[in-house]
């Protein structure tokens, strides 16, 4: 049990060294840092001033690890554009972006489950085939223009939602929140469909599979033989061990959702980090995209090691699965 | 552009006032498609910026709605000797933080605002002196006469020099600083509004000031900025009634705004000339498929592309009409003589030929730099000018980025590194010799001359001209003199002028706001009924 | 976003193209309209891309043929229309119809050119990592864990960022096609590698293959000849779902601003700009690119879908 823990965290240390190694080399050679920071009218002295202040100057192996303690101790310098710290201004936006990708991803569960149970157990029925068939539309249709049509139809048509932003927020001190207020829930609802149409179209398709991939198996067929309801098999065990796999992959998915949340939160101007991460590439301000990146690995490497030990915890023989690549 | 702000003296500040209830009361939503990044003064010079902070901090000088220069932290100034300017300063004016404004803050902003992280030293000549005479009279003294020292003063906000001090915000934040910079963060100004709140990217709050020394001709409790980058999410945010004032209002949304019933849009001429640059200065051009030779050199090669240009389909497809074709680098409302030029037809046939005659009969290749989200309609304009181009045989290759990309290639700092690009200009201090100067100007690879002039366009007559222009004090036979000078600069087809756009806000119905040419926003005249 | 999301592939024993020649698959496909006319969606579609300068009405690159005056005009039905452009004309004058087969070239071109680079790239190390195991499979399988955490629009903004800081400012053409097949091709080759990973570390031990090692064949050979035509069938599942997934991701990245030149738009660059448009009456600027969009990836998607389902003889 510990050999196994401790083998994955050295794996999830590794990949993090990784991640560490690009970043540190985007943020140290793309584009010189110096020409980055001064006008035009600073002289070379002043500028080989700066690069010593910096420890440009310094070998690489040095910098680099003195890049990897900076991070460790979340500092990864100052933003280009807005003269701020980019730990302060990550973490300013880390709650926008949180709330829109873990609701969006609950979202496209409790709908998508519940669909592809229908379509797993009942294939050709017609409800079954438009499901799937519409569920399409999810991912035929570029993300951006989905948000937008939401707009258009739902603020500016009908104008039930707001168009942009988290409507009011209660700061709580370490995190701000849009969930304690009527606003920020109307808020939520247009951002966090268009997000989670992608998801939903997944879920329901790997739950459709798994279903039908699960009824064929040897214990619903005793089930079945033992006489047991035809719902008790259903819900009771088929979906029971459907949904394990459609869990861990959603929890796994939950970096990729963060990631595309870039896209929802330009449409939107939904304040998050996606959007500090857009403007910071469109301005190249290295700061922000390296620590983004690092950032964005940080939580999948700790979702995939929670969910490995998770998976530990609750069945030991799964290691085994899972050792092997899912 | 780093241009800053503009003088008009016509288009009048629009002012809208339409009848609705509201039970939003005194709160104003306003977004704009840039963010407001540093609450630092003297960090950026950008026209949004520089506006939005002037509800915050005041110059010793305002312009008003009209652009005309009105006194504001200085009450009235006077020439004591030809070099030197003295200032009589407002008493009784508070800072945000109850200090007292002083002719000391005058002198430790004249010093800070000259420091090496400072982005508008433009504002006062480099050695200049600034000498305190009394609690409220300053000096300023010059090497040379200056008949035009203050015309960018009322962007020159005036800081406290001991919040400075005691906050460690003494010299500008600069991107260099290794810690947070307070005064991009804070803001201590003697305006009309406070800064409740402050995130960059995301909202800033502003509330009155009560302890304003002026009048207040608005009566809004609270302001909520909001940027939203995206067109149709700023355009949709104000058809659904999420903002009550935005800007700018894409072109084509605007018959949208107006036909909507709760929202008007208003539009109204901008100082702003768009136009084209090319590379004059180098011996081979970049980005082209001539080699060891420049064509635009070649002042025919440079008429043929102006003769190329169709403004007219510019101004009814791309601008939708909203915008005034020009002549002249400068907007005809800052410069008397400008219904003396005309601009050159056009005239494709005329352009191949002189083409031909240049020896490029069979037309060249060029690559062509363009912002995509600083003018109206940049990119659109760019495009059309490379199909028009393509009409003579020109190839155009087009390479259109967001502004921070391509200021960073077309600038100084990037070595100019461009043949032919689309740019915009404003004179800071509403007057030609700015034009005449900073896009001009002769200029070494280094940028010192003309530091705009990204073409390196050079005839030693305009820079004469221009510095007697600087000095003469008699209004007639300055313009005279500026009239000679764009005389010869268009004689050489030194740029092709397109047009000056339009301003296009869009506001709720209810909402009476005071347009300014110089695409500003003045809260302080802002109601809601 | 799948690129995490093991598609539901079989692992079946024999060959793809040998169960095709049981006519299974070809069963299935007489038997399914859903797959016959995404196929015949599909076919159009390319034959549009592929034949574009010919039996497009304007050539859209061509810009001495492009006129702003004939800009903004409607569709030929709606009122104001012009008989020479059928579905209407862009802000600058093009021919919609013209743009959308030109564009529909480029997505579909960047779509296979990324599957191409995913499915190379993928299968390869796949297949050594099967059939070598030990460290190789290690370091391989890090390497794709490591790939996992950047997700495809992310990669694409860094590789992009990145070219932009080196070249000081957006390339050419080439530059964003290679831009785009790099970072969206990156972004699926893990999905090709678990899954011919998988199945090698099946295949490896089967008697034949076992038989070919001992008469002394070259590891490399063996691969290529008994392990490769049987891991074929999935891998072709992945990259018909990936095209479509590639084809969407192209037209989100030019959102982003990563993308091909204005001058050349693709299917996903000719909605940006018609995005700009969504307010102002000129639907047919978005609307008409859009929809051929969803029409082609819907249809590549069903082609997907019922392939999977054609291949995995334990859904049926």
């Amino acid at each position: 049990m510990l050999a196994f823990i401790l083998r994955r965290l050295g794996q999830a240390a590794i990949v993090m060294m990784a991640v560490a190694l690009l970043a540190f080399v985007m943020f140290r050679f793309v584009g010189d840092p110096v020409n980055q920071m001064v006008g035009i009218e600073t002289s070379l002295e002043e500028r080989e001033a700066l690069r010593e202040r910096l420890g440009l100057n310094d070998p690489p192996v040095e910098q680099f690890l003195r890049f990897v303690w900076n991070a460790a101790n979340f500092n990864f310098g100052i933003s280009y554009q807005f003269k701020a710290p980019v730990s302060e201004l990550l973490a300013s936006r880390l709650p926008a972006t949180l709330e829109l990708s873990i609701i969006s991803a609950l979202l496209a569960l409790v709908v998508g489950v519940p669909m592809g149970v229908y379509a797993g157990l009942r294939r050709d029925a017609w409800l079954s085939r438009i499901f799937l068939t519409v569920s399409l539309m999810g991912v035929a249709l570029p993300t951006f223009l989905i948000g937008i049509l939401l707009i258009y139809v739902f603020s500016v048509l009908l104008g039930w939602l707001p168009s942009f932003g988290r409507g009011q927020t209660v700061d709580l001190g370490f995190w701000t929140t849009g969930l304690l207020t009527i606003s920020g829930w109307k808020s939520l609802i247009l951002p966090v469909t268009t997000l989670a149409l992608f998801q939903l179209t997944l879920i329901m398709r790997l739950v459709r599979a798994e279903m039908m991939e699960v009824l064929r198996t040897d214990f619903i067929k005793f089930a079945r033989a033992r006489g047991l309801q035809t719902r008790a098999i259903n819900f009771g065990h088929a979906l029971k061990n459907a949904l394990v796999p459609v869990i861990t992959i959603t929890g796994l998915q939950l970096g990729s959702v963060i990631a595309f949340a870039i896209i929802t939160e330009t449409v939107f101007q939904w304040p998050g980090m996606g959007l500090l991460f857009l403007q910071a590439v469109q301005n190249v301000d290295i700061p922000i995209m390296s620590a983004y990146l690092l950032l964005i690995a940080f939580l999948f490497v700790a979702i995939n090691l929670a969910v490995d030990l998770l998976y530990f915890a609750v069945d030991p023989r799964l290691r085994i699965t899972r050792a092997a690549g899912h | 552009m780093k241009s800053g702000i503009a003088v008009a003296l016509a288009a009048a500040g629009l002012s809208v006032t339409l009848g609705a209830t509201d039970m939003r009361a005194e709160t104003l939503r306003f977004a704009f498609q840039g963010s407001l990044n540093s609450l630092d003064p003297y960090t950026l010079n950008e026209t949004f910026t520089l506006g939005m902070l002037g509800n915050v901090y005041e110059g010793l000088t305002r312009r008003g709605a009209n652009l005309e220069i009105m006194p504001a932290l200085a009450t009235k100034w006077e020439v004591v000797e030809p070099t030197r300017w003295r200032f009589h300063l407002r008493q009784g004016v508070k800072f945000a933080n109850g200090n007292d404004f002083t002719a000391e803050d005058v002198a430790f902003s004249a010093q800070r605002v000259l420091d090496e992280g400072s982005d508008l030293k433009t504002r006062l000549p480099a050695d200049v002196k600034v000498e305190v005479v009394d609690d409220h009279t300053v000096d300023f003294i010059t090497s040379s006469p200056n008949p035009i020292l203050y015309y960018e003063w009322d962007t020159w906000y005036i800081m406290d020099k001991e919040w400075a001090e005691a906050n460690d915000a003494v010299a500008p934040t600069t991107a260099a600083d290794l810690t947070k910079g307070y005064a991009a963060f804070n803001a201590n100004g003697t305006g009309a509004f406070v800064v409740e709140s402050h995130e960059p990217g995301v909202k800033t709050v502003l509330k009155p000031n009560p302890t304003w020394w002026d009048t207040r001709n608005s009566n809004l409790t609270e302001v909520i900025f909001t940027p939203i980058a995206s067109n149709a999410t700023r355009v949709a945010a104000l058809l659904s009634g999420d903002i009550d004032f935005m800007y700018p209002v894409p072109t084509q949304d605007l018959k949208r705004v107006e036909d909507n019933a709760e929202t008007e849009a208003l539009v109204g001429p901008e100082l702003r000339t768009i136009f084209l640059g090319m590379d004059q200065m180098r011996d081979e051009l970049l980005y082209s498929d001539v080699k060891g030779k420049n064509p635009f050199k070649d002042k025919r090669v440079r008429e043929a592309f102006y003769h190329a240009i169709d403004i007219e389909a510019i101004k009814q497809k791309v601008m939708r009409g909203l915008s005034t074709p020009s002549a002249l680098m400068i907007s005809p409302f800052l410069f008397t003589y400008s219904d003396d030029f005309k601009r050159l037809d056009y005239n494709p046939e005329g352009a191949k030929k002189l083409l031909e005659e240049a020896g490029y009969g069979d037309g060249f290749e060029v690559g062509m730099d363009c912002p995509n989200d600083r003018y109206v309609n940049d990119e659109a304009i760019c495009q059309a000018v490379t199909a028009m181009l393509a009409k003579i045989g020109v190839k155009v290759n087009l390479n259109a980025q967001p502004k921070a990309l391509y200021f960073a290639k077309v600038l100084a700092p990037g070595g100019y590194d461009t043949s032919f690009y689309l740019l915009g200009w404003t004179p800071g201090s509403f007057d030609s010799w700015n034009v005449l100067h900073n896009l001009h100007g002769c200029r070494n690879e280094a940028g010192d001359g003309g530091p705009f002039n990204l073409g390196g366009y050079c005839n030693p007559k305009v820079d004469d001209l221009a510095n007697q222009i600087l000095v003469e004090t008699d209004a007639d036979k300055r313009n005279q003199l500026i009239k000679q000078a764009y005389e010869l600069t268009t004689g050489d087809v030194a740029y092709v002028p397109l047009h000056q756009q339009s301003l296009a806000w869009g506001v709720r119905k209810g909402v009476s706001v005071v347009q300014r040419a110089d695409n500003q926003v003045m809260l302080y005249h802002i109601n809601i009924e | 976003m799948t690129d995490t999301v093991p598609p539901n592939v079989p692992t079946g024993t024999k060959s793809w193209w040998q169960r095709a020649a049981e006519s299974d698959v070809l069963y299935s496909f007489r038997r399914s309209w859903l797959a016959q006319v995404s196929a015949v969606v599909t076919f159009v579609f390319v034959f549009m891309a592929v034949f574009a300068p010919w039996i497009a009405p304007f050539d859209p690159y061509d810009l001495s043929q492009v006129s702003l005056l004939d800009s903004l005009l409607p569709p030929v039905w709606a009122e104001g229309g012009d008989p020479r452009f059928l579905l209407g004309t862009d802000d600058q004058g093009r021919d919609i119809l013209s743009t959308i087969m030109y564009g529909a070239r480029i997505s579909i071109f960047v779509g296979l050119a990324s599957v191409l680079f995913a499915g190379i790239l993928g299968v390869s190390l796949g297949l050594l990592s099967g059939y070598l195991g030990g460290a190789v499979d290690a370091v391989i399988m890090r390497l794709a864990d490591i790939q996992l955490t950047f997700p495809a629009i992310l990669i694409a903004l860094l590789i992009d960022g990145i070219a932009t800081a080196v070249i000081g400012g957006k390339g050419d053409a080439f530059t964003a096609y290679a831009v785009l097949t790099l970072s969206i091709g990156l972004s699926f080759w893990v999905q090709y590698a678990r899954t011919v990973r998988g199945s090698t570390l099946v295949e490896k031990n089967k008697e034949y293959v076992q038989a070919a090692r001992i008469i002394g064949r070259h590891p490399l050979s063996i691969m290529i000849r008994h392990v490769l035509p049987n891991v074929m069938g999935p891998v072709l599942v992945i990259a018909t779902i990936n095209l479509a997934l590639a084809i969407i991701l192209e037209a989100t990245l030019s959102f982003l601003g990563v993308g091909v030149p204005v001058t050349e738009p693709s299917l996903g660059t000719l909605i940006r700009i018609g995005y700009d448009f969504l307010f102002s009456g000129e639907w047919w600027i978005t609307f008409f690119p859009g929809l051929a969009l969803a029409i082609l990836a819907l249809a590549v998607n069903l082609l997907g879908d019922w392939l999977r389902d054609a291949l995995n003889p334990k859904l049926r």
